[in-house]
């Protein structure tokens, strides 16, 4: 042990309080566990409040404003008020909604971001269970938030939610494919499925190369499917406004759509942490390993990537869902296939060699695939769009009205 | 009472409550709905037994892939606004004659086996088990051949599946 460490030194207090009070070892075991739980999901959902009022700031920058000012410095108590808003307005449900359905989804989409937490390494000591399936047990509780997009879709009665609902779970059913394949590559360099072991694996005993210099493309495909899992722009197709008005939740109000908010601004959340641990050393960073500056660098990561969401969210235009489909089945799914099965032949190749002949011939094979699939699918793109052109001209689909002008000549 | 045995006991009982409500409901998609709760009861206990790979890997088949695919279905060929069925008809006691005497006898069977009064002896090694299980999947010794066949069915049948879903060219100019 390095020195003091707040958590620990807590739940030893916390132990020998409850011990002296006479309670078993086995009642002080639990209602640690139960205390430590709490702690991290109540932390994560604090979380929110500050990505609220980080998305709105930040949309208010991208977009030429100033965004919330009135409450408190740069209106950093915005979300307080934000929250209390959401509380207090009349929570609605439509007629003829299931009941049953129409309250679980909310709770089925939190639950499903918070679980995740569970095997997340905060620092190098601080994570919940180091399961040796972390990777897996992250996969399993994501796919409980398809059920909370169909269950609020069909629940709430209305046609516009159930096909939010039907396009969310297209999406999200065909993007778990290239994200469980891209999330393979890290599991495969760190030969374990334990979320603190892969983070260990970019340590010293890689010769501390972070797995984003071995797989840049597996990281490239792990960021935009995961962008595509949440669900926010520009792959926001289950919630088009123009379409949709509100996709999947848009029958719910009040404090149910801020559990729908809070999942998806979570989610985002975890997929930039998990982003930070696959790729970018998790807690890693310069300096002693000491616990606070492990907790500095995962939060930094994390934050530089979720930045990375809102900036891309904020400046690519919504994907139509041909174009959605095609990303997934004809580009991302197939390259991260040759990916995985590349990069162990490459490993066995290049057994025994130096650390460094490993890094290099990796990185050049994602660099070369990332070019050979990029230059295929651009020459893919420009003989589509010349068939298109071609197919449309001579029925064009929206003539320009001819000019008052252009009308009166005739008569004059 | 240890708390893992009172864990068992909740994780026990979702099974069994759910799955009833499964088999009664009259709402398809609430049947659904209960069996991914069941399924979710099933990982729960996998998870007291240790087996956390079969546990995580019964969630995301399960629950991930095969519930959806259900609820998908139902609500594309039925009414989506949730038609109810009713879920007994005349064939309600033959169905439960045979059940009754299936588990007769299942447990008339089992009665003298041992293994209800010994304690099971304990697992080997802790939990890795999941390089053990890859290690004879792939091995020649093990079970290489069943994988790969396997493998090759379900490719057939990928493949089977993109061709009946491929639009048919004479039609699509139309």
């Amino acid at each position: 042990m390095q020195g003091f460490d707040p958590v620990f030194a807590v739940s030893e207090w916390l132990r020998e309080l409850l011990l002296g009070w006479g309670a078993s070892e086995l009642v002080t075991r639990v209602t640690l566990q139960f205390i430590g739980a709490f702690v991290v999901g109540m932390g994560i959902m604090l979380i929110f409040v500050v990505l609220t009022w980080v998305e709105r700031k930040g949309a208010a920058r991208f977009q030429d404003r100033i965004g919330p000012n009135r409450v408190g410095p740069y209106g950093v108590i915005q979300p307080i008020a934000d929250a209390l808003k959401m509380l207090t307005k009349e929570d609605t449900r439509p007629k003829g909604a299931d009941a049953f359905s129409y309250v679980l989804a909310p709770i089925v989409a939190v639950f499903s971001v918070l679980m995740a937490w569970a095997v997340i390494p905060f620092t190098e000591k601080w994570i919940g269970a180091d399961l040796s399936v972390g990777i897996l047990y992250i996969a399993a509780v994501g796919s409980f938030s398809i059920v909370a997009v169909m269950m609020a879709g069909w629940s709430s009665n209305n046609k516009y939610s159930l096909i939010g609902a039907f396009r969310g779970v297209a999406q999200l059913i065909s993007y778990e494919v290239p994200l469980f394949l891209s999330l393979l590559v890290p599991v495969f360099l760190a030969r374990s499925m334990g979320v603190n072991s892969i983070v260990n694996a970019q340590g010293a005993e890689n010769g501390g190369v972070w797995f984003i210099l071995m797989a840049p493309l597996a990281a490239i495909i792990y960021f935009v499917s995961s962008m595509a899992e949440v669900g926010r722009a520009p792959f926001d197709l289950l919630e088009a406004e123009s379409e949709l008005v509100a996709g999947y939740h848009v029958e719910y109000s009040g404090i149910k759509f801020g559990l729908f908010q809070a999942a998806e601004f979570l989610h985002s959340f975890t997929f930039a942490a998990l982003m930070a641990i696959l790729f970018f050393g998790g807690w890693r960073g310069p300096g002693p390993d000491v616990w606070y500056l492990q907790l500095f660098w995962f939060f930094l990561k994390t934050s530089v990537f979720y930045l990375m969401i809102i900036w891309s969210r904020l400046t690519f235009p919504r994907v139509r869902i041909d174009q959605l489909m095609n990303l997934n089945w004809k580009f991302m799914v197939p390259v991260s296939l040759i990916l995985l099965m590349g990069m162990p032949l490459i490993e066995y190749a290049a057994r025994g060699a130096d650390n460094w002949v490993r890094v290099a011939s990796h990185s050049s094979f994602n660099i070369v695939l990332f070019v050979v699939s990029f230059a295929l699918a651009a020459r893919s793109d420009r003989k589509t769009q010349t068939r298109e052109r071609v197919r449309f001209e001579g029925r064009p689909v929206a003539v320009m009205p001819k000019t008052p002008a252009a009308e009166e000549e005739p008569a004059a | 009472m240890e708390p893992i045995q009172i864990v068992f006991l909740i994780g026990a009982a979702l099974v069994v409550v759910s799955a009833v409500m499964v088999v009664t409901r009259r709402n398809l998609i609430h049947a659904a709905l209960y069996l991914i709760l069941t399924l979710f009861g099933v990982a729960v206990i996998f998870v007291l037994l240790q087996a956390y790979y079969w546990a995580v890997i019964q969630v995301v088949v399960y629950i991930g892939a095969i519930a959806i695919l259900i609820i998908m279905a139902i609500m594309v060929t039925r009414d989506v606004t949730g038609e109810t069925v009713e879920p007994f008809n005349r064939n309600l006691i033959g169905a439960a004659l045979l059940g009754v005497m299936a588990a007769g006898v299942l447990i008339w069977s089992l009665s003298d086996w041992p293994g209800f009064s010994a304690l099971a002896p304990a697992a080997e090694t802790g939990e890795i088990v999941v390089q053990d299980l890859g290690v004879q999947l792939f091995s020649a010794e093990g079970y290489l051949l069943p994988t790969i066949l396997a493998s090759v069915l379900l490719l057939a049948a990928l493949i089977a599946a993109i061709r009946i879903a491929f639009p048919n060219e004479t039609e699509e100019d139309n």
